[in-house]
């Protein structure tokens, strides 16, 4: 294990501050490459997501970013004819590694997706989902985990008097609040974001930004996002992916003031994407 | 740096505004004033006669039923409620009375229901989620293929195939291996020829219209949905029963609901099946009747205006038994998509 901590080092991750790299939901690429049936759609990932910080992935439409974040929690291992070459590590563990339950692995590594996607049930049921498949726990302890899950999500003073109405009466910002709720049910230690407020509104976007902000403390926060100034504000590290390959990655305020990549650049200032 | 981005995709529009303008001075202000009234009218004759299609066909409806009624009218009159409730069906000495006829309707769908949802359900489960893509479509073909079989032939079959089978195998068993025989459903002799027989024939005759919806339905469950419940840590089968099914219910009930729609009316094959015999015993082993098969068997031969019109009236029910059937589906469906989709206590 120390072993690959140094190979980390020496292959020369941009590495910002001199964070540890052992915390509890680091995650890391490790020349990390998918395919799609026989099209390569990533190349060599290498990078590192830290703890107790927020990872943002950029890049224009179909660079692998997407792609990228689903082979964490390794969404696509229902998807025939694809396959993988290279690590992710969570907690310096592969998640590919045979033993490894993917659904076990999902409950560590929750993710929220674009398109809100909350159950068509009853805000309570949509949030206890995942601790009622996952363990049969008695009731007074389902509403706590309810309770503190719509806390955390910065959703409980909303929805406290309506839990047994349905979730789809929500509006767009409230369901997707929701979602991240019920992801936070499972408490898990890393949650990846597929452009979680690309269809939302600027106010409830920032609510979701704030929330990740206080969630972030807890958590490692992966998310891929359209939005640059969302990712200058929102992020402490930044990921620029273009077709397929990690082109730069280092702390955000470097990369939108003082990218070293060419391409990188071009991209932050609108020339392409 | 977004703001870049936002400029140039502004820039795309103004090269496109242009087409219009121009295009209206190619034609001239009056000749585009003519086009315009022409196009007026059109839309009117257009409409006019769309909805006078649309209408006919409520229309008609409502002539059948009347006309149904009328006919039915004299029966009706002359034994009042007791046509509904009375098991005397004697065209001998002039007395009717429907009730076995609508018990055997009601029974025969209710047992046709029964094997043939969950069947179904399953059907398209294997279909949608479980099969490999190369066994899909055939299997698909073939379980559609089931409705298109003429219903007379499923009749023959059943005579010759399904009434042996059920006679001498299926009805002993269940009746004395199982001890079933206790209850009063699987007690007396096994004909053959039955209540049972009808429900298993219409059970085949509605899986494909149940399965080839619910496979639409299950199909059409947004792909969102299934990864919220993966990415929550479910299992395929906990994402299927947790996400999937619910999501798909109320179309799965509409399938169900379409299913009996054709278990009530089936004729031909049922009345080859289900012995004829005006009596309701509560052993689906005994003979019975439906409403349908009664029709067929008797309208040719009737004697007299009082028992053409008894005839009537037992179409008149099954109309309406038909109709309260549909109007419970519809409330149904409305119910369990309300109770997803929008604001319930």
């Amino acid at each position: 294990m120390t072993a690959a901590t140094v190979e980390v080092t020496a292959r020369g991750q941009p590495s910002g501050s001199g964070a540890p790299v052992t915390n509890r939901g680091a995650l890391a690429a490790r020349q990390f490459s998918f395919w799609y049936g026989e099209k390569q759609a990533l190349f060599d990932i290498d990078l590192d997501m830290r703890s107790s910080a927020i990872t943002a992935l950029i890049g224009p439409s179909g660079c692998g970013k997407s792609t990228f974040l689903r082979s964490i929690n390794r969404m696509h291992d229902l998807l025939p004819g694809t396959r993988h070459e290279g690590q992710i590590l969570l907690d310096d563990a592969d998640v590919y590694r045979p033993e490894v339950d993917a659904t076990a692995l999902r409950r560590r590594v929750g993710m929220v997706f674009q398109r809100w996607n909350c159950f068509p049930k009853s805000i309570y049921d949509n949030v206890a989902y995942g601790p009622r498949i996952n363990a049969s726990l008695p009731r007074h302890e389902l509403d706590w985990i309810v309770e503190s899950s719509l806390r955390r999500a910065a959703l409980w003073d909303e929805v406290k008097d309506r839990l047994r109405q349905t979730a789809l009466g929500l509006s767009g910002g409230q369901q997707q609040r929701l979602c991240i709720a019920r992801t936070l049910a499972n408490d898990p230690e890393v949650l990846l974001l597929d452009e979680p407020a690309s269809a939302l509104d600027p106010i409830a976007t920032q609510k979701i930004e704030e929330l990740l902000y206080e969630l972030k403390r807890e958590l490692t926060v992966v998310i891929v996002t359209h939005n640059l100034q969302q990712a200058a504000r929102a992020s402490d590290y930044t990921a620029f992916f273009y077709m397929g390959r990690l082109i730069e990655v280092g702390p955000t305020d470097r990369m939108f003031t003082a990218p070293q990549e060419e391409r990188t650049n071009s991209y932050i200032t609108g020339r392409f994407g | 740096m977004t703001g870049a981005a936002v400029s140039s995709e502004q820039a795309g529009s103004p090269r496109e505004r242009p087409t219009t303008p121009s295009g209206a001075d190619a034609l001239g202000p009056k000749r585009l004033g003519a086009r315009i009234q022409g196009a007026v009218i059109g839309d009117r004759i257009y409409s006019a006669a769309i909805t006078l299609f649309a209408l006919c066909v409520p229309a008609l409806l409502i002539l059948v039923a009347v006309e149904i009624f009328l006919g039915g009218w004299p029966a009706l009159r002359r034994f009042g409620f007791s046509f509904l409730t009375s098991s005397a069906w004697d065209p001998v000495n002039g007395v009717f009375g429907a009730a076995p006829a609508i018990y055997g309707t009601l029974v025969s769908s209710a047992i046709a229901l029964a094997i043939a949802t969950p069947l179904a359900i399953g059907v398209a489960l294997f279909l949608s989620e479980f099969a490999p893509q190369w066994l899909r479509q055939p299997v698909a073909f073939l379980v559609d293929l089931l409705a298109a079989v003429p219903s007379v032939v499923y009749g023959l079959w059943g005579v010759f195939v399904l009434l042996p089978v059920l006679r001498i195998t299926v009805m002993p068993f269940l009746r004395d291996t199982l001890h079933l025989g206790v209850l009063p459903f699987f007690s007396g002799p096994a004909y053959g020829p039955s209540m049972l027989a009808a429900g298993l024939i219409l059970s085949i005759m509605v899986l494909p219209y149940i399965s080839s919806v619910s496979r639409e339905v299950l199909l059409a469950v947004p792909r969102s949905q299934r990864e919220a419940a993966l990415a929550l840590g479910a299992t395929k089968w906990e994402t299927i029963w947790g996400a999937v099914l619910p999501y798909a219910k109320s179309g799965i009930i509409g399938g169900v609901i379409l299913g009996l729609g054709r278990a009530l009316g089936e004729t031909m094959a049922v009345t080859m099946l289900i012995g004829n015999r005006p009596q309701i015993s509560a052993s689906l082993f005994a003979p019975g009747y439906t409403m349908a098969s009664l029709i067929a068997n008797e309208f040719a031969e009737a004697s007299g205006d009082l028992h053409l019109s008894a005839l009537m009236a037992v179409g008149f029910v099954l109309f309406v038994i038909t109709l309260i059937v549909n109007a419970i589906a519809r409330w149904l469906v409305w119910q369990v998509s309300r109770a997803g989709g929008e604001k319930t206590a």
